[in-house]
């Protein structure tokens, strides 16, 4: 049983190395690694499944003979204070090669989906007001006094001897 | 263009109107004073704060007051209670009443052979037509974060209307009435529609839902979109934002 303990420990460790990746106001594209991902990092091979787990060998592999063959690993569903996380790794000739995530907490879940709403036509820059040639402007709720400091009262007063 | 600034419900309203007749502007201006006093939670003689007090019955009210009590009511309903006709417990429309303004002072002003024009109210714009040598309207939104600069700039014609909710200027103001505290995760919601009454309520609804489920919301909402300003700066817009985003 002492494997068993060690593939606990390994699952885990992917856990806190998967939502330590997870971006926070970095844009898009990191949160693939969420989902799946290609890892050059080595880790023991030879531990088989969890008994609540189950290990799907991709081709015959023996235990003690890790140097070859692919095999994916289903981990236990772990509990962290985001919420389950259940991952499933790909092992190849002795190394991590792939990671899926399988279950992940709904706020990686709302990651992912808040990025399936991102603007690529806008980068993160401002736009200057004064280049845009704006004819009105849209703003959180201003009081009358806000309207003074206001880009819609920048507007208003350029407008006074304008055109048209 | 002619333009024109006008104080009403503790606001500003801005009028551009490209052509259009003199005097055209009088009974939009009028409008504005008119549903004010109706509706002001301000002025306690108000026709709405009597109602509040139960001094009068929306029988004995101005039609308008019941029209505008319906359309909250449905909106509530729309967005889930995230719109309310009574934040904080008390009678108040004017979640609906401004934007509603603005909308009808446009429409008035149409009426009067003013077909081109915007009307902006407290940050709220309602285009109608089109701009400076028949090319869409631009409107810009605030950015939240930083003043004098923007966080987009959308372009409309025809009945092109453009909400923003947010923080940035009355503070948290906006209280999420399902859980009751003030909403919070975005810095601003603006909504996009061709009517600045509704796409006004549902900038307030959507602002008060959060950023993810605003997003959904809006997307299945039919002819609005929703861009939404996060305090990492992210923008983040429902599916069909980017037909609105100006070049340049």
């Amino acid at each position: 049983m002492r494997r068993t303990v060690v593939t606990g420990v390994a699952t885990v460790s992917l856990v806190v190395l998967l939502l330590g990746l997870k971006p926070h106001g970095s844009g898009g594209s990191g949160s693939q690694a969420l989902i799946s991902s290609d890892q050059g990092a080595a880790v023991p091979a030879t531990a088989p499944s969890t008994p609540s787990g189950s290990a799907t060998p991709s081709a015959p592999a023996s235990s003690g003979q890790p140097a070859t063959g692919t095999r994916t690993v289903t981990g236990n569903a772990v509990d962290t204070r985001f919420g389950p996380v259940q991952v499933r790794i790909t092992v190849t000739g002795g190394k991590l090669t792939k990671v899926d995530v399988l279950q992940y907490p709904a706020e990686s879940g709302r990651d992912r989906e808040i990025n399936a709403y991102a603007l690529p036509q806008l980068n993160q820059e401002a736009i200057a007001a004064g280049s845009a040639n704006i004819d009105a402007v849209s703003g959180a709720t201003y009081t009358s006094d806000g309207y003074t400091r206001s880009l819609q009262s920048a507007l208003d007063q350029a407008g006074q001897g304008g055109s048209g | 263009m002619l333009r024109h600034t006008e104080q009403a419900m503790g606001t500003v309203f801005s009028f551009a109107v490209r052509g259009g007749p003199a005097g055209a502007l009088a009974p939009a201006v009028a409008e504005l004073h008119r549903l004010d006093g109706l509706f002001s939670t301000y002025r306690p003689q108000s026709q709405l704060s009597r109602l509040g007090r139960g001094e009068l019955t929306v029988d004995q009210c101005d039609p308008l007051v019941a029209e505008a009590l319906a359309h909250c009511a449905a909106v509530r309903a729309r967005s889930g209670g995230f719109f309310t006709e009574r934040p904080g417990g008390r009678l108040d429309l004017s979640g609906w009443v401004k934007g509603w303004a603005v909308e009808r002072a446009s429409d008035l002003l149409t009426a009067a052979g003013c077909p081109d024009h915007t009307v902006t109210g407290g940050g709220d714009v309602q285009a109608r037509g089109t701009g400076p040598d028949g090319q869409p309207w631009r409107v810009g939104v605030a950015d939240p974060a930083r003043p004098q600069a923007l966080a987009a700039v959308l372009a409309g014609s025809g009945a092109f209307a453009v909400a923003t909710s947010g923080t940035a200027e009355r503070g948290a103001h906006i209280v999420d009435p399902v859980a009751g505290r003030p909403a919070g995760g975005a810095l601003s919601v603006t909504v996009v529609g061709p009517r600045l009454a509704l796409t006004d309520a549902y900038a307030t609804a959507a602002f008060a839902m959060g950023p993810h489920r605003a997003l959904d919301w809006v997307t299945a909402l039919a002819g609005h979109e929703a861009l939404v300003v996060l305090p990492d700066g992210r923008r983040l817009g429902t599916p069909g934002l980017a037909r609105h985003l100006a070049q340049g």
